[in-house]
């Protein structure tokens, strides 16, 4: 028994302290080194912050070039869905296309209309900067949902700015570099915005959930039943984003009558975004 | 000559496990855009634990460090933290090299598994409870099965890469 103890202590000493002869530390000299990186970090230290932006730009640009292969057959699989899909895309465009097109004739007066009155309630209505980035990163990790852009903080990136695909709202910037930012994606578990639900103007927080749905929750109505369809925008409310932002709808409604959103965006496939700051009109 | 004989393929041979492990944190094969809901596995957690254990050395604790460190920033993670499990990862697996007298791959999967467990779970605790970022429970407890069950095959992989290094090497 007390041979087998030994044994152990003698094989967990040789693993963990003993140098190899190729090995310039041993192993407990750099756990140690993680541990206080760790530590450190977490109170912000600055010497971490600077060698964590040095890597950041650094390793960013390794990836986007290492990740080329990868996504040439990423955006094959896509192209060939495309083409697969092409009879029934068109048929549903075509029909959505004669929708949109009775619709677009009321929207010129409703914009000129809703522009006059959040001007007299002073609600965030102004774009005064726009910056179109590239996705230079998209690893979306199971557990994190997030992409790298190419722009920082020398193209005046600046944290919590709006990112668009289009005209749909996908994330905020949570992390600015000097040539690139970290976009925090909708889907992600930490992501929590307020937004409204049309048709009632009902305002709750959407979470993420770490896959392609968002999830509405802390809805300020007892009681209230949403319906597949219904359209989800930004509330404005916080000031970070303007209202009126168009992010998905209401796709699934479970037994327990969560609701879960579709976003308009497919995060999968981002490929330019735009970056932009809302400020007030005056 | 054989090719595995000449002085400069020796080098890259001896060299490639690392490389690999330097492309697939730089890379993150992700699979997303298959649409697998659950599937995704930790392709350097395999690498780092199978040559920690066979590999005579040919992995330096250091360069894992900064894969690790390379990796966090990559995925957006506190800094560090892929630096701990990775070298914890090493750690097992130097112990079970140690207490090894006739290897079995089934023995060495079956350890693998726990050291996964050990190594996520650390992961998991210092993500919630240190660092307050929300990782969801049953992404990473698939991500360790899959990691687990796709051991057993790339094992195979190395197994014959390591072949032709010891080839080399005679």
């Amino acid at each position: 028994m007390e041979t087998n103890r030994d044994d152990f202590i003698i094989a967990i000493r040789s693993a963990f302290l003993k140098k190899g002869t190729k090995q310039r530390f041993s192993l407990l000299v750099l756990l140690s080194v993680s541990v206080i990186i760790l530590i450190l970090g977490k109170y912000n230290f600055k010497g971490i912050n600077i060698l964590k932006l040095g890597l950041n730009e650094f390793v960013y640009r390794a990836t986007f070039i290492i990740s080329v292969p990868e996504n040439f057959i990423k955006n094959t699989y896509y192209l060939t869905l495309s083409h697969i899909n092409l009879y029934n895309d068109h048929k549903k465009l075509k029909k959505d296309f004669n929708a949109l097109q009775a619709e677009s004739f009321n929207n010129d007066f409703i914009i000129s209309e809703n522009r006059l009155l959040k001007s007299k309630i002073e609600d965030i209505v102004d774009v005064s900067s726009e910056i179109l980035a590239k996705v230079l990163v998209d690893k979306q990790s199971p557990f994190l949902k997030s992409v790298i852009v190419n722009r920082g903080s020398k193209d005046k990136v600046k944290l919590g700015m709006a990112v668009l695909d289009g005209e749909f709202l996908i994330g905020k910037v949570v992390e600015v570099n000097y040539r690139t930012s970290r976009v925090l994606l909708l889907s992600d578990l930490n992501s929590k915005i307020p937004v409204s639900i049309e048709p009632n103007s009902i305002q709750s927080i959407l979470t993420g959930t770490g896959q392609n749905l968002g999830k509405l929750q802390y809805t300020q109505v007892d009681k209230v039943n949403f319906e597949k369809g219904d359209q989800i925008y930004s509330s404005g409310s916080g000031g970070i984003f303007k209202s009126g932002i168009p992010i998905g709808k209401i796709n699934l409604i479970d037994d327990n009558n969560e609701s879960y959103v579709l976003f308009h965006s497919n995060f999968s496939q981002l490929r330019l975004v735009k970056i932009v700051l809302y400020e007030n009109l005056d | 000559m054989a090719f595995s004989k000449l002085p400069i393929s020796k080098k890259i041979l001896s060299l490639g496990p690392i490389l690999l492990l330097y492309i697939s944190v730089l890379n993150e094969f992700d699979f997303n855009y298959l649409n697998f809901k659950y599937f995704s596995f930790n392709f350097p957690y395999i690498l780092i634990f199978y040559w920690s254990l066979k590999g005579e050395g040919s992995l330096n604790y250091v360069l894992v460090f900064i894969a690790g460190l390379i990796n966090d920033v990559v995925i957006g993670l506190p800094i560090g933290i892929s630096s701990l499990t990775y070298l914890l990862i090493c750690g097992f697996a130097a112990y079970l090299r140690n207490i090894t007298l006739r290897p079995s791959l089934v023995k060495d999967w079956f350890f693998f598994l726990f050291t996964v467990l050990v190594t996520s779970s650390f992961f998991y605790s210092i993500l919630v409870i240190f660092f307050n970022v929300k990782v969801n429970y049953y992404d990473l407890l698939f991500n360790v099965l899959y990691t687990f069950f796709l051991y057993y095959f790339f094992s195979y992989i190395f197994g014959y890469y390591l072949n032709l290094l010891r080839k080399s090497n005679d």
